[in-house]
């Protein structure tokens, strides 16, 4: 394999499904982190009730909006169920309270007892299918793309077209919150909670309401994920994958409004990349190891951005480094 | 902690009052657990080999379906003689054969394949009776070796009920877990006490430990001397993460919330690097083999859980009369308190926190190593605890050492126990539940101040 090859397979993962799915659930992520100050660390909680959403719907052949209603229902809920007690209390609550949660919502997928609505830990398979996703699919069967790497089949660009449509929709829509007087008083409440208390703003009900779109959100990105891949399975629900989310986030740029998609892409034109060199080294390297080699230089990378670059890509050094506490 | 004002105080009798509303209604949903019934009937003899039956049969077996009708009575097995057994394929009987005294029973086969074999359930003797009045008859039982062995459950259906050795073995097992979470839990409340930082790392602090014990003991190091040694690693490495790390961090007066994200990056890097290093599968000490329970009144331990336990106890009074009797702990308590206040007074803020950091990376380090020997070592054992140390810390009052053991007790007894409730799939799920619970109650946790929160 060359090194062309190995950089157009990266290009072909960060402008693809993955690089959107990782899009749009940190869109959601950067709502409450970037903008709010919210510290969700079980964001991947939202995405895991939205990807079940889907499952779930399959399995009682209810169709494919019932599915969205369902996974966005109960992330409605998961939301309001976290942030009502938690978000009058100081961040690490949150944080410890939602990967909690989060945790709590995959091993219960996962359990035994479960299995007639989650499928235990096998999951539901086939939903696309039987959800019909691609069926309205008009782009014709073939190869689309440059040379033999960059390419996509139709299915493929099918996803894409939706997941990358939904990010450019919710980015959008952020960026006219985020410039309305609602966004201001959450960037307010980021920088200094008890001066936007101070100046008459109800905080926790603003919080809340950026909690629940930003979950929101993510629940879209799951169910799209499930709708994508056919499968919901509760391993792919871990924590790893929110702080995947975070290093997006902060890679390009917290509380910016194009900062999840650079991110994202970014992000897993990195990751692909590390990848195809790890396998194309002069010994072998065992797919677990070079797994944990990703997710280590993931996790070197997030330390190295917030010590080095906190504003990532696209950020503002000043806006960050406000609010010591 | 003034202990009299602490039951006083209505918000704690709240939360104990959650508690206890909240257990029978998790014992509403109660499953039966299984296990334990096999077991059972094993102890007592009736467990059954094919060198056994080899015996009993005076010579090979050759093509054969066999096994013994066993059921304890009082405590022994005994057998029932005479009971026919009918082997058929496809409606024809191939074999018959009855039980001799000792219960066992051979049925010459024509070959291999799938057949169906049936008890005849009103050739059981007195007092005999099937487990499961439905299960007289095998279908199905495939043959692909020569000879098959077949079990006819009889007795009372013991599964999923437990005498009352196995409710305190349980709950000893859980206070065990409490007490490694408590030694493990310690360090991370010190240092958010006195920094603030809500360290996601504790956890690989915890494998650690563990890791470095495993390495030290396979170079045939006996593991009781491994212990000091590593949890000596364990403090050069709390104090490297502090010196490297966090001081410079709070030297440029990072926001705790992007401390927070840091020491995420930090956790996932080092938990991969090594399970790059150990191997992605468990391992085992020395020391953990080998090990038989013994009974101590109605609770069944073995001799490490003991130690464990007696290690456990002594470094927390050890821990508590530190914090309480020395001017090193005082000098803790200030800075947790007020550190502007602590520094004005004469406090060398930065070496205290030096000094926490090397004390919380050795209790998480020996935490690791003990929860390694009553389980296994492995390279995410630490981020597998690492949510139950949050509930224990959060639970007794984030950034007190005394709510942390107290939390960390509960969540182990909880955990532990609450697989007698619940399926035990659901056992991490319960121990969350109650942080969150608790949360809902008393945010403050168990021990702690009210006033810290607006």
């Amino acid at each position: 394999m060359s090194w062309l090859s190995i950089v157009a397979l990266a290009i072909q993962t960060a402008i693809g499904f993955q690089g959107a799915s990782y899009a749009l659930a940190a869109s959601g992520l950067n709502l409450q982190f970037g903008y709010t100050g919210l510290s969700n660390f079980g964001h991947v909680g939202f995405l895991l009730v939205g990807a079940y959403g889907m499952g779930i719907s399959a399995d009682r052949g209810w169709s494919i909006w019932a599915g969205f209603a369902l996974g966005i229902g109960a992330a409605i809920v998961l939301g309001l169920l976290l942030g009502i007690p938690t978000l009058r209390l100081r961040g690490d609550y949150l944080a410890i309270v939602t990967i909690a949660a989060a945790e709590i919502l995959r091993l219960v997928a996962n359990a035994r007892p479960s299995e007639p609505l989650t499928g235990g830990s096998r999951g539901i398979g086939g939903l696309s299918g039987r959800l019909g996703f691609f069926e309205p699919n008009f782009i014709p069967e073939g190869r689309y793309g440059l040379g033999d790497s960059l390419v996509f089949n139709s299915r493929q660009l099918w996803s894409m077209l939706w997941t990358w449509g939904l990010v450019l929709l919710v980015t959008l829509l952020i960026r006219a919150l985020v410039r309305s007087p609602f966004g201001r008083v959450l960037r307010s409440i980021r920088e200094d909670e008890d001066a936007a208390k101070a100046l008459g703003k109800n905080v926790v009900v603003f919080k809340l309401q950026s909690f629940v779109l930003g979950g929101t959100i993510g629940a879209l990105a799951g169910a799209f994920i499930a709708l994508d891949s056919g499968a919901v399975t509760p391993s792919r629900w871990i924590a790893p994958l929110t702080f995947a989310l975070y290093t997006v986030v902060i890679l390009g740029g917290a509380g910016t409004v194009w900062g999840p998609v650079a991110g994202a892409v970014v992000y897993w034109f990195v990751l692909d990349a590390v990848d195809g060199v790890l396998n194309n080294l002069w010994f072998d390297v065992s797919d677990t190891t070079s797994g944990a080699v990703r997710l280590a230089l993931m996790g070197i990378g997030l330390m190295a951005l917030m010590v080095f670059r906190p504003q990532g890509i696209l950020g503002n050094k000043k806006e960050m480094l406000a609010g010591a506490r | 902690m003034d202990l009299a004002a602490l039951v006083r105080s209505p918000r704690v009798l709240l939360a104990l009052v959650a508690l206890t509303v909240l257990w029978p209604a998790a014992s509403a949903s109660a499953q039966d657990g299984g296990g334990g019934s096999g077991a059972q009937a094993e102890e007592a003899g009736c467990a059954f080999t094919k060198a056994q039956a080899v015996e009993a049969n005076g010579g090979p077996l050759g093509s054969a379906i066999w096994g013994r009708l066993c059921q304890v009575q009082d405590g022994k097995p005994t057998f029932p003689e005479g009971v026919a057994i009918v082997v058929r394929q496809g409606g024809d009987e191939v074999g018959r054969a009855t039980t001799g005294a000792d219960g066992v029973f051979v049925v010459a086969l024509p070959g291999n394949g799938t057949y169906q074999v049936v008890l005849d359930p009103d050739t059981l003797p007195k007092g005999f009776a099937l487990t499961d009045e439905d299960r007289a008859t095998l279908d199905a039982v495939r043959v692909n070796l020569g000879d098959q062995q077949v079990t006819f459950r009889l007795g009372e259906d013991t599964r999923g009920k437990r005498d009352f050795s196995d409710y305190a073995t349980t709950v000893a097992k859980g206070l065990r877990l409490g007490l490694i979470l408590a030694v493990a839990a310690v360090g991370l409340s010190l240092v958010y006490g006195v920094t603030g930082l809500t360290n996601f790392a504790h956890a690989e602090l915890v494998t650690f430990g563990a890791i470095v014990a495993y390495a030290i003991n396979r170079a045939g190091v006996p593991f009781w001397i491994t212990l000091p040694l590593a949890v000596a690693a364990g403090a050069l490495a709390g104090t490297a993460n502090d010196r490297l790390l966090w001081r410079p961090l709070r030297r440029r007066r990072m926001a705790l919330l992007s401390m927070m994200v840091v020491s995420i990056g930090l956790s996932t890097a080092l938990r991969n690097i090594f399970q790059i290093v150990f191997g992605p599968d468990g391992k085992r000490y020395t020391a953990a083999s080998g090990q038989v329970e013994r009974s101590f009144g109605p609770v069944r331990l073995t001799p490490n859980d003991l130690a464990i336990m007696g290690i456990c106890v002594v470094v927390l009074v050890g821990m508590t009369l530190l914090l309480r009797r020395t001017r090193l702990g005082t000098a803790i308590r200030a800075v947790a308190d007020n550190p502007d206040l602590a520094s004005s007074s004469g406090i060398a803020v930065d070496r205290i926190i030096t000094v926490v950091w090397a004390l919380c990376g050795a209790l998480a380090a020996l935490g690791g190593i003990l929860y390694g020997l009553s389980l296994n070592v492995k390279f995410d054992m630490g981020f597998l605890l690492l949510l139950s140390l949050f509930a224990a810390v959060v639970l007794g009052g984030l950034g007190n050492a005394y709510g942390a053991v107290l939390g960390a007790v509960v969540i182990g007894v909880v955990q532990e126990t609450s697989g007698l409730l619940v399926d035990t799939a659901y056992k991490f799920v319960v121990a969350l539940l109650v942080l969150i619970l608790v949360l809902l109650v008393r945010p403050q946790g168990i021990l702690g101040q009210r006033e810290r929160f607006g």
